[in-house]
């Protein structure tokens, strides 16, 4: 099917039609991508940039003074997303099977309430769960008490072991809305066929759920895991909002994000390193990668015989 | 079988599961609001009380109007968030028309080297991105941020325009042909009007993200005169952390923009999600 005929004459108004994107895309988000890769690879003697080769690397992942840092960021990362994956997505999964029933009255005004945490800031989400936890307000210690379960409060937002689950959790708390949605639009795509042929068989209810509909979703499981993966590793703003760059208390809530904002940008004393914070970066990047390619490689192409 | 019966229970144990998650959802949300509303003194007495004669109170809403410069903040915010979309929706709309419309060399290559930028979060960039805004002296205003939001927004919007604009029919465009429309013609005359609804979800997939960021405004523009709000309330509640009043007010005065863009946009949003835009 030739789109056109007039093969003869170049077609500028196709470059005309694609500048504008190429041009910002590659110059505010390809080049400086590869340009943090590149910087990475040097470093800053008397004044100017010498290149180390991966000496940054070696610093980052061995030298104690950057890699204690480095590998607590990272297991504090991996403690973040492994929450999300064993909280928020199942929470947003069963909430979707929920809304999903049919003749199921209120069902949008259900869906807008919970999506309402997703759309607010992390500014707003930090500070407000700040105070609520607080011990100086009482919300969280009242409302514990009026269930009798006062002994369970503790200050969890200041104390080292609890502080990292406890803003996961609120992460969660804001971000469980895109699971549901998804898992939702997913749910209603199933033709009502296969649900009725399952019906007849005496399949209904919950075992319906897990034997007919979990299956099928499992492309979309699979998509909102990636989502959570991405977002997670390259987060940042709730741990500032609620703790600060230095993502205290004693680092206990520093995550990859919040490591490459202070080494980059500087904070209180130290100064700024971008060929460290471009070092930090190039590993996240590196992780990030991994986990897509995991994925796309891994666990899409395998389940793309589900899809109809 | 199920019997009627079960089915009412069945129904009842959904809504008290979806009540109470809705619940656990608002409370925070609520708390704030209604605790900005009161003396300082009932805030921390009657944490959970609603506001009445005696506890009612302004006090937080004056300080932060007297104190922060909120609607410099909202109207920076808005520029950027407006001048974002715009430029996300015009230059995506283009270069999605380009690659659904046209068959040339590199067409392929081209939707992949866009679609790139999907996964990988511009933020791995951001050493560089500050360098060349430094460079460019870009820092401090709010093209950089303009621009930053752009090159990110656009991936995504690429994608979803150009499977919305391989639906809009052949004939239309070669009628317009016939008739001696121009290329561009045809774009802006015939086809951007009929993708208007794709157009819309990618607006509201790209509007909250950008209204809320804090990592960009914080390290490309946080001078005083270009704060976006959400920037300029981290750094007012920040200052004021032990002015409760002052940071409730704060809290519920940037709640309420997102609260009321969500009110106008919801359906559009929750339709684009559930619709599959994005799968």
């Amino acid at each position: 099917m030739a789109k056109h005929p007039n093969r003869k004459q170049f077609r500028w108004h196709i470059i005309i039609f694609l500048m504008p994107a190429v041009l910002v895309y590659t110059t505010v988000m390809i080049y400086p991508l590869l340009a943090t890769l590149w910087l990475s690879l040097f470093t800053e003697v008397d004044q100017t940039r010498v290149f180390v080769g991966l000496e940054n690397f070696k610093t980052l992942f061995g030298e104690s003074v950057w890699s204690d840092q480095f590998w607590n960021a990272l297991v504090n990362n991996l403690w973040f997303f492994i929450i999300h994956m064993l909280v928020q997505n199942p929470i947003g999964i069963v909430l979707a099977a929920i809304l999903s029933q049919s003749k199921l009255r209120f069902s949008s005004v259900y869906r807008s309430a919970i999506f309402v945490p997703t759309i607010l800031s992390f500014v707003i989400v930090g500070f407000a769960w700040k105070l609520i936890l607080s011990p100086i307000w009482g919300i969280a210690p009242g409302l514990l008490d009026a269930i009798g379960l006062k002994v369970l409060y503790a200050p969890w937002l200041g104390k080292e072991a609890s502080a990292l689950t406890a803003l996961s959790l609120i992460s969660v708390w804001q971000f469980v809305g895109i699971p549901m949605m998804l898992i939702y639009a997913a749910l209603l795509s199933i033709p009502e066929e296969i649900l009725e042929a399952a019906e007849v068989d005496g399949i209904t209810g919950w075992s319906a759920f897990f034997k007919i509909k979990l299956p099928l979703i499992l492309p979309s499981i699979g998509i909102i895991s990636i989502l959570t993966f991405v977002a997670n590793f390259n987060a940042f703003d709730l741990i500032y909002a609620a703790q600060g760059a230095l993502a205290g208390p004693d680092f206990s809530t520093d995550i990859l994000g919040t490591f490459m904002y202070r080494t980059f940008f500087g904070f209180q004393l130290q100064l700024g390193d971008p060929h460290m914070g471009s070092a930090i970066a190039s590993a996240m990047f590196g992780i990030i990668l991994v986990g897509v390619c995991v994925y796309l490689f891994g666990i899409q192409s395998r389940m793309r015989r589900y899809q109809f | 079988m199920h019997k009627p019966s079960q089915n009412r229970l069945n129904t009842y144990a959904a809504h008290g599961a979806l009540m109470l998650y809705t619940l656990i959802a608002l409370f925070p949300v609520f708390v704030i609001v209604m605790n900005s509303f009161k003396t300082r003194k009932a805030i921390f007495r009657e944490p959970l009380a609603l506001p009445d004669g005696d506890s009612f109170s302004l006090i937080g809403y004056e300080t932060v109007l007297k104190q922060g410069d909120f609607f410099l903040y909202f109207q920076n915010s808005m520029i950027v968030t407006v001048g974002s979309l715009f430029f996300i929706l015009l230059f995506g709309a283009m270069a999605a028309f380009a690659l659904a419309e046209y068959r040339f060399k590199g067409n392929m290559i081209m939707g992949l080297y866009l679609a790139l930028g999907i996964m990988i979060p511009i933020r791995i960039g951001t050493v560089a991105i500050l360098e060349l805004m430094v460079q460019t002296g870009l820092v401090n205003t709010l093209w950089a941020l303009i621009l930053v939001y752009t090159a990110q927004g656009l991936p995504l919007a690429v994608f979803i325009l150009s499977e919305f604009i391989r639906q809009v029919s052949d004939e239309l465009k070669d009628a317009g042909r016939i008739d001696g429309l121009s290329e561009y013609r045809i774009f802006f005359r015939l086809v951007l009007p009929l993708v208007r609804p794709a157009m819309a979800t990618v607006a509201v997939f790209n509007m909250i993200p950008i209204w809320n960021d804090l990592w960009f405004p914080l390290i490309l523009a946080p001078a005083e005169e270009v704060k976006t709000l959400t920037l300029g309330s981290q750094v007012f509640i920040g200052q004021f952390v032990t002015d409760w009043n002052a940071v409730l007010s704060a809290l519920s005065l940037a709640i309420l923009p997102v609260m009321a863009l969500y009110i106008i946009f919801s359906r559009q949003l929750i339709r684009g999600i559930t619709s599959g835009a994005v799968k």
